[in-house]
């Protein structure tokens, strides 16, 4: 990992009328990081990374995603980043190998880029015969590693995984994560957010965020070390206790 | 252009793999030019009628002849007497009846004015004017012949013409109204449903999240809807001319061009639906009660205009089927020139600019 900062946000904030969702958040994360978006539902986890991605403006403070302004330079940020959202990424009415046609056409691959590329994602994925199947027919833990697969197809600098494995078995869970760590190896730095514990134990750092706030920001191993926690469950129960948002 | 591609192409895989989405596309045409060209028409065939002939010369028989000789007639010869006609309209046995006076042909020849009283059942008036209208076409033809036969001529005493479409055929009301509605449905529900349809399975942000420009995404939606549009004009206009025996008398060239026009103000509607509604549910309705309702009720397909109350016409106004359908009436069955439907053609360009221009206003790149 090295120093040099992809994404930097200084006092970003979002109002929705008199709710604050995320309340002067500043953080810094570095190249090649797994970077860990903790909280509890409505903590401001998506709000916040919605404001990354450029499809939310924010109220007020700073934010850059590879030294681009997330006010005025949405559209170079869409180049630099890939994005996994919440909701179901592909389309399940296409083939897998249509949808990886379509997002290496969006993305402005070209046809032998995408063949390339479609290839090493289905032989990776143990997809080889089911390449021409609908997605609709694949299981819920293949559609999210395919989803995550397309997400980096265009290799951007940052990747954006919004609860990526929700509902997902901790076994498909397991080997998604292996896909991340080796996406973080060839230096695509990945913003996750999660509420499942086990999950930020495999991040670099993490960000707990409480009502919109952050409200720890270290390693795991150095969280645990300045609260006295065996787990970052524990960690999380002890920070969390002052949360007043309930879904 | 590579990103247009993919995603066009995406989008016919998205219209071709959903079967209701064919049936609706391609289905619906057709049955609906049959249904409204053959079963629901103002056309009446085979009508009983009586004839009570109380003169029995050579004139009346020939006319009789004629009357009897059309598809529209099926008379009833049981019938003789004022009596019988009384009780045949009661028990609904005759739709109409046709009394010539006593000595019809004698009045005729030496007084130039002889008397036929048509009578008709008005518990449908609809029906009844149709047919009073059939049996004075063909008693106003005879008439003609007989001006040409005889000089100097004989005085006529009314004059009847159904202009444009003398045998009143219901293809001639039917196919315009049809094209304006199905293309409207197809082109502007069609495409709200399916840019709402991204915005709830979510793929809408994952499109706006990438580096594909927003109005690139709507123009890749539209152009599908936009050529199964054009097939589908083709269709019901080979159904309208070779089943229905609709005339195109004006230039094709410009009935093709007025109708791209009215499916690109269509689409324009359909962006704009997309851009109020977060449900694919509340598009269709929107689509299907805002939409079709007003053209079905109000464009002067199934009802006529000039009869609605002030209110409602004016309403009908701001239907651009309405306008397409004049234009369709005008180069279809009268055979005009651009001259004649300008003004026609400037209103429904109008409604697409503005149209275009409030869903560009409304499309929010950013969700929130």
């Amino acid at each position: 990992m090295n120093n040099e900062i992809v994404i930097k946000t200084d006092k970003l904030t979002k109002k929705f009328g008199d709710f604050t969702a995320v309340d002067e958040i500043s953080f810094e994360v570095y190249k090649g990081e797994i970077f860990g978006f903790l909280g509890a539902n409505g903590a401001g986890k998506t709000t916040a990374m919605k404001m990354l991605i450029g499809i939310s403006k924010p109220t007020s403070g700073a934010a850059s995603i590879s030294g681009f302004d997330v006010y005025k330079q949405t559209e170079q940020i869409k180049k630099n980043i890939g994005y996994m959202s919440q909701k179901f990424s592909l389309y399940e009415d296409l083939t897998i190998m249509e949808n990886i046609e379509l997002f290496g056409g969006i993305y402005g691959l070209s046809y032998v880029e995408i063949k390339a590329r479609g290839k090493n994602l289905i032989d990776k994925l143990n997809l080889q015969n089911e390449s021409d199947k609908l997605v609709e027919s694949l299981p819920l833990g293949w559609k999210q590693k395919l989803a995550f697969g397309l997400a980096i197809l265009h290799n951007p600098q940052i990747v954006f995984l919004d609860e990526p494995t929700s509902g997902v078995d901790p076994i498909t869970r397991r080997q998604f994560w292996d896909m991340i760590y080796e996406a973080s190896h060839k230096g695509i730095t990945v913003f996750v957010t999660t509420h499942y514990m086990d999950e930020a134990e495999y991040c670099n750092r993490i960000c707990i965020l409480v009502d919109g706030e952050i409200k720890a920001l270290d390693s795991p191993e150095g969280l645990k070390r300045k609260l006295e926690a065996k787990s970052i469950d524990e960690v999380f129960v002890m920070l969390a206790r002052s949360a007043k948002r309930t879904e | 252009m590579k990103q247009l591609i993919s995603f066009v192409k995406k989008e016919f895989n998205h219209i071709l793999r959903d079967r209701r989405t064919m049936l609706v596309l391609f289905g619906m045409p057709v049955v609906q030019l049959i249904i409204f060209g053959f079963a629901i028409t103002t056309e009446v065939r085979n009508a009983k009628i009586a004839i009570l002939d109380n003169s029995k010369d050579g004139i009346t028989q020939k006319l009789i002849t004629r009357i009897e000789s059309t598809e529209y007639f099926d008379v009833e010869h049981s019938i003789v007497s004022d009596q019988q006609i009384e009780e045949a309209f009661k028990s609904g046995k005759i739709k109409l009846a046709v009394v010539f006076q006593p000595n019809f042909q004698n009045e005729l020849s030496h007084s130039n004015k002889a008397q036929i009283q048509i009578i008709a059942d008005a518990t449908d008036p609809n029906q009844a004017t149709t047919l009073t209208n059939y049996i004075s076409a063909v008693v106003m033809d005879y008439q003609n012949e007989l001006i040409e036969l005889n000089k100097p001529p004989l005085t006529i005493e009314t004059e009847l013409r159904m202009l444009y479409n003398p045998q009143l055929k219901g293809a001639y009301i039917s196919v315009p109204g049809v094209m304006a509605l199905i293309l409207l449905l197809v082109s502007a529900m069609m495409t709200s449903i399916s840019v709402v349809k991204e915005k709830e399975l979510g793929t809408m942000e994952i499109l706006l999240v990438s580096p594909m420009k927003p109005w690139l995404v709507i123009i890749s939606k539209a152009i599908p809807y936009f050529i199964l549009s054009i097939v589908n004009v083709i269709t019901i206009l080979l159904l309208s001319v070779l089943l229905l025996d609709m005339p195109i008398n004006g230039s094709l060239f410009l009935l093709i061009s007025m109708t791209i026009l009215y499916i690109l103000c269509a689409l324009s509607l359909g962006l704009l639906i997309s851009t109020v509604t977060n449900s694919q549910l509340a598009a269709m309705l929107i689509s299907l009660v805002g939409l079709m309702l007003p053209v079905v009720m109000l464009s002067g397909y199934a009802f006529p205009i000039a009869n609605m109350p002030d209110a409602l016409q004016l309403l009908a106004n701001f239907s651009p089927a309405k306008w397409f359908i004049i234009i369709i009436k005008n180069v279809m069955i009268k055979g005009v020139g651009i001259e004649r439907i300008w003004k026609e053609m400037l209103v429904i360009s109008g409604m697409t600019l503005i149209f275009i221009l409030i869903s560009i206003k409304r499309f929010k790149i950013r969700l929130q």
